[in-house]
């Protein structure tokens, strides 16, 4: 009954729902301090999480998936429905960026995840030496992709700088259902 | 629920694509979540791929909040975690829901589920939400992790075994009493408000006991420990934790656990034993049946032991709640096959259970009440059962008939009873062990009740006309071949006999033509015999080789009286256990082999003694079959201990043992003289310890006129040879009624090859068996070899050994026998052989062991079961056997026994012979009266000798006079003064009658010593007795006749001397560890 009058509600102040899913570096501490504004010092996530974070009269159902190799394979159990893909990268670490890259290009590149949205968090910039956005996105090669709208953002997840301008961006870009 | 109506697995797996969708319908969700688990439920087979992509999807519902919702995502997560693949998927998300932030019902079903998912590896990181779930104030948590790690356990023995102290924490946890949730997984209730539903059970108790005890259950000391402390010993020792737990399942956890350490070690016993009758008391009825159940079960329970626990069950009998009555029934049916005295007092509650409206419940009643009940409730029973006969499966008849056939070999006179029941059931549809058990049975009640023949010969005719189990036919044309001629007219049955000839297989109608012949060959009338040809005669057309080939060899034999007596009348048969015997040596060696095989050396038995053998066997596998489970093991030890140690006798109990025993003798010539065996003694008697550098043992072998002493002697010492080696007997009585006739020495002994040595004796009156006993010496020559060759060197020197005594009992002289109706055999003995005397056996520890005791002594065997004593206080022992030279005895042993005085018993013995009654009951006691009599003797002796030299004699005298004038009125004034005047004449008689007694008290007591000495087994305890009754009469006799004073220092050592001698009377017992001299006359 309850469920009903909030989703009549929805309907009516044109409340939007999202699914998003998140996968990368740290995705979890990102997540939590979106949901509770606060930082939590979170241990690798065997698995996943499922939260639902309110912003802007959108509904966003944040997935995070773990990135252990182990559960790497098992992403795509949940690539259907997904609207927003937010993809971590740690902009410290530019040993890994080049697996990141290939790992991105994967995800794309299933069917599932054709018309999704595509929001890089360059993380951690909130340390010395970190890449810039611009960096981040050359070495993704995200100007090769031509079909697909994408978004750089530079986010620091103990602060939580950034992380609403990139959930903004989802909002505005998604397609009304 | 017409949702679940057709179900199909596609289908719900097509329709669990509505998991991916968003937003959630979590109704729509619970109802395809629940027809998932209703086709896992019914074992729809799942493939892995399949069950993966549904579990992935399931996991999607992560996202809803709806807590019915998530229960049921629970569920099949952990129904989907043995199908599936890359279930570790949700171990955050379970991680989560198991946080203590989270709703309390979404943590305890969390840990369930993260539980079932994760393995050993994984088991240290979720360590320490585990441990603070373990010790949670919530019990649903609590108990969730605990039988989480329970179910862990085997797998992550390490890691778990470290929580041992907050298990232990979570046992003596304070009753939480606002919180705890219901733990019911499945609670639709879609609201979300906190389910806080008070919980009293305390179940986390018994969950947190289970987990400890697996966590130490090795270390056998901690496991006392705990159960110590929970059992909250009123000792007041662990005072601090008494009563700790509450549940009554922990409870009967903790039974269970102290009935294990019970049985395993053997020191806790009476401790564990106090805490399980304790139990018997606690308000819970499960915690009491659960104790009484483990006291019941406990291995060598006694009697005493079992009437509390009895005594629970009992109340149970006549609950108003059907699972107590089935529970209490079932333990007590158990109970009555190894104990139905202890079940007997429940006799009157299981009869009302007869009529119980539970199937389960009446069925035990009965079989129950078979096993305990007395001969008149019998009737009763029997029409009982009949009642319900059909509504039970074949299984269960078997054990009914079973029953039943030993009820009717217990009480005979019921067999009409028995047989109308066993021929009604034979009718009934049935499989062929069932079939076989009727038929056995009734077999059976012809051996035995002969009075019950023709009726069951009848039936089983009838039983034939009809019967599909060729086996079966096979086996009653068999026995109406045999039986049917000695009935009244045997020509009844020759119509049913040749019906099979006519109407059935090959293999019946060669049966059935054996069986014709059999009536042939022993008819009477000439006009059956005419007409039995002519049946046999038309079988020659027969299309059966084996048929005709009967037929034509019967016909032949029917014609030769002389053959036909030998071949088909011959009741005698082969001792079978014998003859396999030598078949199998005859296989076995190649030499053998080319000569025939000599059947006449295998010895025959009669029918009767096949029969008697038989039935023991029948009787001793009732009884086994009846404590199986229990005791098997136990069986199969007794039998084990009944072999012999000596390796030259075959492991074989029984006759076959007197077989080989026979054996070995007649290959002696001289032995071979003295006629045919009559006994031997079944085990041999050890005359040293099985230790020592010889190990020396004897078996009796008892011959119509002669007693052979084997001695089986083995030489344990590697470095030795003994050469001619003999046994030196010395007779403790030498009254010349035994006569050594002869020696047969073992001319070597090499290390470990035991030998023989005979000794026989003969008995110079036939008449006479008096036991005795013999000293043995062994006498040999020794020479020093080398171990490991063996070969001896140089000469050797003589030595003799001293070995243990042996003695003739009355018992070597029976052998025990079997006979079917013993008061019928007892009443027509008559009065006027019978003996009686009256024991008192305050050794004995019960009436079994009374009862084992006298058969080991008196050699007999206990007829109609009477060798078990049914009731605790009260029973007769009823033996027949048969003595030397064919004399038939019986003895009836009336016992009671009470706790504080042992056994008491009347033994009365029967037989054709006054004087062996006689023997058997008295001679061991009269000798402690000879004993006391030559003792007081002795005495007078010495009184005499001292009258006759002493001054005081005169004294005396008067002293005499005096007491004797005080009675008589007599004035004895006038005799002193004589005395006194005529001194010396007088006073030269007096001491003159006085020396002539010392002579007289010193013969009668040399007398009566001898005698004593020749009735007695142990000649010390004849002396030793003596001069104790010498001793203590002379100090007594001295103060009253002659005014000794007796001081303190005399009581004491007199005390002494009385003390010492029951000692060594004592030690003397012990050793020879035989009633008889524990006895006392009463």
């Amino acid at each position: 009954m309850g469920a009903s009058v909030s989703k009549a509600l929805a309907r009516i102040f044109g409340n939007k729902e999202m699914r998003i899913l998140m996968l990368g570096l740290d995705a979890a501490a990102i997540l939590y301090k979106l949901k509770l504004n606060q930082s939590v010092t979170t241990i690798p996530t065997v698995g996943f999480n499922v939260e639902t974070v309110t912003f802007k009269n959108v509904k966003f159902n944040v997935w995070d998936v773990g990135g252990q190799d182990k559960i790497r394979p098992l992403w795509r159990h949940y690539y259907t429905g997904t609207q927003g893909l937010i993809f971590v990268i740690d902009s410290q670490d530019r040993d890994r960026i080049d697996e990141a890259r290939q790992e991105l290009h994967r995800i794309l590149s299933d069917r599932e995840m054709k018309d999704c949205l595509l929001l890089v968090f360059a993380n951690k910039q909130d340390l010395p030496g970190a890449m810039s956005p611009a960096e981040v996105t050359e070495k993704l090669g995200l100007h090769r992709m031509k079909e697909r709208s994408w978004y750089v953002h530079p986010s620091c997840a103990t602060t939580g700088e950034g992380l609403f301008e990139g959930l903004n961006w989802l909002s505005q870009n998604a397609k009304t259902k | 629920m017409g949702v679940f109506y057709h179900i199909d697995k596609s289908t719900v797996l097509q329709e669990a694509r509505v998991f991916n969708e968003s937003p959630i319908v979590p109704r729509k969700c619970r109802l395809l979540l629940t027809k998932i688990i209703y086709l896992l439920y019914l074992g729809e087979p799942m493939a892995t791929n399949e069950a993966t992509e549904l579990f992935f999807s399931v996991t999607k519902l992560f996202q809803s909040k709806d807590i019915a919702l998530r229960q049921m995502v629970y569920l099949v997560i952990k129904e989907l975690s043995t199908i599936a693949e890359d279930v570790i998927m949700v171990t955050s998300s379970l991680m989560k829901d198991m946080q203590p932030k989270s709703e309390v019902i979404y943590r305890a079903n969390a840990i369930r589920a993260l539980c079932k998912i994760i393995d050993a590896t994984m088991l240290p990181s979720v360590e320490r939400f585990l441990k603070a779930a373990i010790v949670d104030k919530t019990p649903s948590i609590s108990s969730a992790a605990m039988v989480s790690s329970y179910h862990l356990f085997p797998a992550g023995k390490d890691v778990i075994k470290r929580w041992a102290n907050e298990v232990h924490e979570a046992i003596n946890s304070k009753p939480t009493s606002l919180v705890g949730t219901a733990s019911s997984y499945l609670s639709f209730t879609s609201s979300g408000s906190s389910y806080n539903t008070p919980s009293t059970s305390n179940i986390s108790q018994y969950h947190a006991l289970g987990l400890l005890y697996m966590i130490r259950q090795h270390d056998r000391m901690a496991v006392t420990k705990l159960i110590q402390q929970l059992a909250g010993s009123s000792r007041g020792t662990f005072g601090s934790s008494s009563g700790t737990l509450r549940n009554p399942f922990a409870y009967c956890l903790l039974i269970r656990y102290a009935a294990k350490t019970l049985d395993e070690d053997p020191n806790s016993r009476q401790q564990m034993f106090e805490l399980l009758e304790g139990w018997l008391r606690h308000k819970s009825d499960i915690v009491n049946f659960e104790a009484a159940k483990a006291i019941c079960n406990i291995k060598d329970v006694t009697s005493k032991e079992l009437h509390p626990a009895v005594n629970v069950l009992q109340l149970f009998l006549s609950s108003p709640k059907s699972t107590l009555r089935f529970a209490a029934i079932r333990t007590l049916n158990k109970l009555a096959m190894s104990h139905p005295t202890a079940v007997q007092p429940c006799n009157f509650d299981m009869e009302n259970l007869i009529t119980d409206q539970n199937r389960s419940v009446a069925t035990f009643a009965i079989t129950t009440l078979l096993k305990t009940g007395n001969e008149a409730s019998v009737d009763r029973l029997m029409k009982q059962i009949t009642g319900f006969m059909s509504e039970i499966s074949d299984e269960f008849k078997v054990i009914v008939v079973d029953a039943i056939r030993s009820l009717c070999l217990k009480f005979p006179t019921k067999q009409v009873v028995m047989l109308g029941f066993l021929s009604g059931v034979l009718r009934d549809e049935g499989g062929y062990e069932f079939k076989r058990a009727v038929v056995e049975a009734i077999f059976d009640l012809v051996k035995f009740i002969p009075e019950s023949k023709e009726a069951a010969l009848a039936h089983l005719c009838e039983f034939i006309e009809d019967c599909e189990f060729t086996k079966l036919s096979v086996r009653v044309l068999h026995l109406l071949g045999v039986e049917g001629p000695k009935t009244a007219t045997p020509t009844k049955f020759i119509r049913y006999i040749y019906n099979r000839v006519i109407l059935e297989n090959s293999i019946v109608r060669a049966a059935a033509v054996s069986a014709l012949a059999k009536f042939g060959v022993s008819a009477e009338d000439s006009e059956v015999r005419k007409s039995i040809k002519v049946l046999l005669t038309r079988c020659l057309d027969d299309n059966d080789d084996e048929v005709r080939d009967r037929a034509t060899l019967y016909l032949k034999l029917m014609d030769d009286e002389e053959s036909a007596e030998k071949y088909v009348k011959d009741d005698s048969t082969y001792s079978l256990a014998a003859l396999e015997r030598q078949l199998v040596q005859y296989v076995s060696n190649q030499e053998a082999s080319e000569k025939p095989f000599d059947l006449s050396a295998v010895p025959k038995i009669t029918k009767a003694q096949a029969e008697a053998e038989n039935l023991k066997s029948r009787s001793f596998d009732l009884v086994s079959t009846q404590t199986i489970g229990i005791s098997s093991s136990a069986v199969a030890s007794t039998s084990a201990a009944a072999i012999p140690t000596s390796r030259d006798a075959t492991p074989t109990p029984g006759i076959d043992q007197q077989v080989v025993y026979a054996h070995q003798l007649e290959k002696i010539p001289e032995i071979a003289a003295f006629g045919s065996l009559f006994k031997s003694s079944v085990k041999p008697v050890e005359l040293t310890e099985s230790e020592t550098e010889y190990v020396v043992s004897c078996v009796k072998h008892m011959f119509d006129e002669h007693i052979v002493f084997q001695f089986i002697v083995n030489n344990t010492l590697n470095d030795q040879l003994l050469e001619n080696v003999t046994i030196v007997m010395q007779a403790e009585s030498d009254d010349g009624s035994l006569v050594e006739e002869f020696v047969i020495p073992a001319p070597n002994l090499p290390y470990d090859q035991p030998g023989s040595i005979y000794v026989a004796f003969k008995r110079t009156n036939p008449e006479d068996y008096t036991p005795c006993c013999f000293s043995n010496t062994l006498k040999f020559l020794v020479k020093d070899c080398d171990p490991s060759t063996g070969e001896a060197d140089g000469e050797g020197y003589e030595d003799e050994y001293l070995v243990e005594d042996i003695e003739i009992v009355t018992g070597d002289h029976i052998l025990p026998t079997y006979i079917n109706d013993f008061q019928n055999a007892w009443d027509s003995m008559g009065e006027e052989g019978q003996v009686i005397e009256t024991f008192a056996l305050t050794a004995a520890k019960s009436l079994k062991d009374a009862c084992t005791t006298l058969i080991d002594l008196l050699g007999m065997g206990p007829v109609e079961n009477s060798g078990t004593p049914t009731s605790p206080s009260l029973h007769t022992l009823m033996l027949s056997g048969t003595f030397l030279g064919n004399i038939k005895v019986l003895a009836k042993s009336r016992m009671t026994y009470s706790p504080s005085s042992g056994v008491t018993m009347e033994l009365s013995v029967r037989s054709s012979s006054e004087e062996i009654s006689r023997q058997k009951g008295s001679s061991r006691y009269i000798c402690l009266f000879k004993v006391s009599k030559s003792g007081t003797f002795a005495a007078l002796a010495s009184v005499f000798a001292k009258l006759f030299t002493d001054s005081r004699t005169f004294v005396v005298v008067q002293y005499l006079c005096n007491t004797i004038g005080n009675e008589t009125i007599f004035n004895c004034e006038g005799l002193l003064n004589e005395i006194k005047e005529d001194q010396n004449r007088i006073m030269k008689f007096i001491r003159i009658c006085c020396f002539g007694s010392i002579f007289i008290c010193n013969a009668l007591m040399w007398t009566f010593f001898t005698k004593a000495l020749n009735k007695s087994s142990s000649s010390l305890q004849v002396t030793v007795l003596n001069s104790a009754t010498n001793f203590c009469m002379t100090a007594v006799l001295g103060n009253i006749i002659f005014g000794e004073t007796l001081s303190l220092q005399w009581w004491f050592g007199a005390s002494l001397i009385v003390i010492g001698t029951l000692l060594i009377n004592k030690s003397i017992h012990d050793r020879k560890d035989r009633m008889k001299n524990k006895d006392k006359r009463q």
